[in-house]
């Protein structure tokens, strides 16, 4: 077990640098995931903290020992990969000891980590197949039994679950999260799917084009995200944005649209009449509102799904995504009036996509 | 009178003659498949299966230019093999390595030939093996002009082997050796001395494996970085978080991966050097004194220069079951591996 401190790291390949800087702290046993769109530079910093990829700038540490020169064996890490990297000569037996070999680990010890690693993953009755046997699945708990039979300090998954299909997918997404608390140990995962960060981790880091724009528990970005990358990036369906301006109107401020909606937004800071904002509320956070007040809008298509509603509708050139737990069922072509709940919007800076903070 | 329907069923249903042929290339796949391998079987059999045949033939009767020959059994390859094959197999090895004298049953000269061409591709092979997969290692790295490089290699295969040959027969002139003028240059040895590469026969054996390893490496070399290309980059990235040093990379994964394409090459590389005639009859035409005539040249000196057809088609043939064993280790010991092949081994 150790915390792993990113400090300050870049990397540059050649000319071009793909990560400005980022600072990370990880704490002892956190499972921690990165996510972010493809080419956010998540898994070439996690292939930085395996040893993989050379540090250019910057410390990583692992359990306050700083690892840059160190060679990726002396790192006490596993790593678990997308294409799940088993050696197709061997046996799920051979590729799960192949570490503990290399080391020259007695044979009894071998066969005892092994057989309990196979224990915990139910990987005992397929212990003598070849990977080309073995469903995606399989091949993915072999692939976790080979970074557990390590017992690591910190565990890395490079996007372990994108080979999967959606329904195995779900169930690995629960295997992972149970090892977890069955095993322990820091964990860092990467991932680009979002539903994966919130369901499986105990900190998000969200990174884009290079750069960590917000750190913090999932259910802290979904409700306090610090712009409006992270807003949109995280939650599903998402966040609805509206482009619009700042009103004095008597003693607060409303927000604006050029398509007529005006919405109350309270004491924020920075909310001068005038300054150019967009408006973010989440599709569960809508009531319907009397008529000609709120947003108004035409409904596009509705999704009943049994559970709840889905209502697609525009208002001017700006897409809104309403979800009702009540089975409201408006045809296309009504016109509604959205009323999001005033507790539960954001306010974000046009120009710097920050968020104004009530 | 008009049809009736059940006429006009029944006519439907009976096969008509005149369009039968057509409708059953038509309809059935095996018999056009048949047609579609017609030529390439009788291409197989004409230029392949008929001249086996027809020198195995050959080897039972005493043919000679001009003259068709007669039947005459096993005599050619008793006269060749001698009554004990064995023990002149074994006294054939012994006199060229060890330098005993054993006095041979058979033909000294057919013997000589089945040791040289041993020798020339065990030799050649090991070597060619050994340098193809190194440089095919290097090839897989990054490194600038990659392509270009990677095409440089391949020079040696691509240039006709008559032609190469010949440059190595300048190479290896007494008089005019660019090998010569390089070691003398070196001070390697002394300025007046020639050394007799083709001439003296150890010198000879030598020059001419020389020469088939160096137009036999590039094959090899390439077959091998394709090979190489085809084990994905994460397996290497695992094995270094296990902890594998490089060696043991080479050792543990890109072996035994390698070992499938590796039992094919050799294969290859094995039947081609047993069988080679251009190199060794453009340098030496086997000489000196037999030292490096081989199996190929010395049955088309028996056969076409000698006249003798009979029996240059039985040291021909003689070869054949050396070629199969080689065939059938590579297949048997090492082309089949479990993991290849999925669940059906289990």
């Amino acid at each position: 077990m150790a915390s792993v401190t990113i400090e300050n790291v870049r990397k540059a390949f050649g000319e071009t640098e793909v990560i400005h800087g980022v600072d990370i702290a990880i704490a002892d046993g956190e499972f921690v995931v990165l996510v972010g769109p493809s080419g956010c530079g998540k898994s070439t910093l996690l292939r930085m903290i395996a040893g993989l990829e050379s540090i250019t700038a910057g410390e990583v540490k692992i359990a306050e020992r700083v690892v840059n020169r160190l060679p990726a064996k002396a790192r006490d890490i596993a790593m678990v990969f997308q294409n799940y990297a088993l050696y197709p000569h061997m046996t799920v037996f051979e590729n799960m000891a192949f570490s503990m070999r290399l080391r020259k680990a007695p044979a009894a010890e071998v066969e005892s980590r092994v057989r309990e690693a196979a224990g915990i993953l139910g990987l005992q009755p397929l212990l003598q197949r070849f990977p080309r046997q073995l469903s995606g699945g399989q091949r993915q708990r072999v692939a976790m039994g080979r970074a557990i039979v390590r017992d690591p300090q910190v565990f890395l998954f490079d996007e372990p679950l994108s080979n999967l299909d959606a329904k195995l997918r779900v169930a690995m997404r629960t295997e992972i999260k149970a090892l977890h608390q069955r095993v322990g140990g820091t964990t860092i995962y990467v991932t680009h799917d979002q539903i994966e960060a919130m369901t499986m981790a105990d900190k998000i880091v969200v990174m884009q084009g290079g750069n960590v724009e917000q750190i913090g528990a999932p259910l802290e970005l979904y409700d306090a995200p610090d712009n409006l990358f992270v807003a949109g990036f995280i939650g599903s369906p998402a966040m609805n944005f509206l482009r619009g301006r700042v009103e004095a109107d008597g003693a607060g401020t409303v927000f604006a649209s050029a398509d007529g909606a005006r919405l109350p937004l309270g004491e924020r800071r920075g909310l001068e009449a005038g300054r150019e904002v967009v408006l973010g509320f989440r599709p569960e956070h809508i009531a319907l509102g009397p008529d000609g007040t709120g947003i108004g809008v035409e409904v596009v298509v509705t999704e009943p799904t049994g559970s709840e509603v889905q209502v697609v509708a525009r208002h001017g050139g700006d897409e809104v995504v309403a979800v009702f737990r009540e089975r409201h069922q408006p045809a296309p072509g009504t016109r509604l009036s959205l009323a999001p709940d005033p507790a539960q919007i954001h306010v974000f800076d046009a120009e710097t996509g920050r968020t104004l903070r009530a | 009178m008009a049809e009736t329907p059940l006429e006009t069923a029944r006519r439907a249903a009976a096969p008509d003659d005149a369009a039968s042929a057509w409708t059953r290339l038509q309809s059935n796949r095996n018999w056009l498949g048949f047609w579609f391998m017609l030529p390439a079987a009788a291409f197989l059999i004409l230029f392949l299966a008929y001249p086996l045949g027809l020198g195995v033939w050959l080897s039972f009767t005493d043919a000679k230019v001009g003259s068709e020959g007669e039947w005459i059994g096993l005599e050619n390859y008793e006269w060749l093999l001698g009554v004990a094959p064995v023990s002149d197999f074994l006294g054939i090895i012994a006199n060229e390595l060890f330098g005993t004298e054993f006095e041979l049953e058979g033909d000294t000269t057919f013997w000589l030939s089945v040791f040289n061409t041993l020798l020339y591709t065990v030799v050649a092979s090991a070597i060619k093996f050994a340098i193809g997969l190194y440089l095919a290692l290097l090839l897989n790295r990054h490194m600038p002009f990659k392509a270009i490089i990677r095409a440089v290699v391949l020079i040696p295969f691509i240039v006709p082997t008559v032609l190469s040959a010949i440059a190595f027969w300048w190479i290896f002139d007494t008089q005019f050796s660019i090998l010569t003028w390089m070691l003398q240059g070196l001070g390697a040895i002394a300025e007046d001395h020639q050394i007799n590469w083709l001439g003296d026969e150890t010198m000879a054996r030598a020059s001419v494996i020389f020469a088939n390893i160096w137009r036999g490496v590039p094959f090899i070399a390439i077959t091998l970085l394709a090979g190489l290309q085809t084990v994905s980059a994460s397996l290497y990235e695992a094995a270094v978080i296990d902890g594998a040093t490089r060696w043991q990379m080479f050792r543990y994964i890109t072996y035994p991966l390698l070992t499938p394409i590796i039992a094919v090459v050799m294969t290859f590389s094995v039947l081609f050097t047993f069988t080679d005639f251009q190199l060794i009859w453009v340098l030496t035409r086997g000489g000196p004194f037999n030292a490096t005539h081989l199996m190929a040249t010395l049955s088309y000196q028996r056969a076409i220069l000698g006249g003798y057809l009979g029996e240059g088609a039985a040291i021909s043939t003689a070869m054949i079951p050396f070629l199969l064993a080689a065939i059938m280790f590579s297949w048997f010991g090492l082309q089949r591996r479990k993991w290849q092949h999925g669940g059906r081994d289990d």
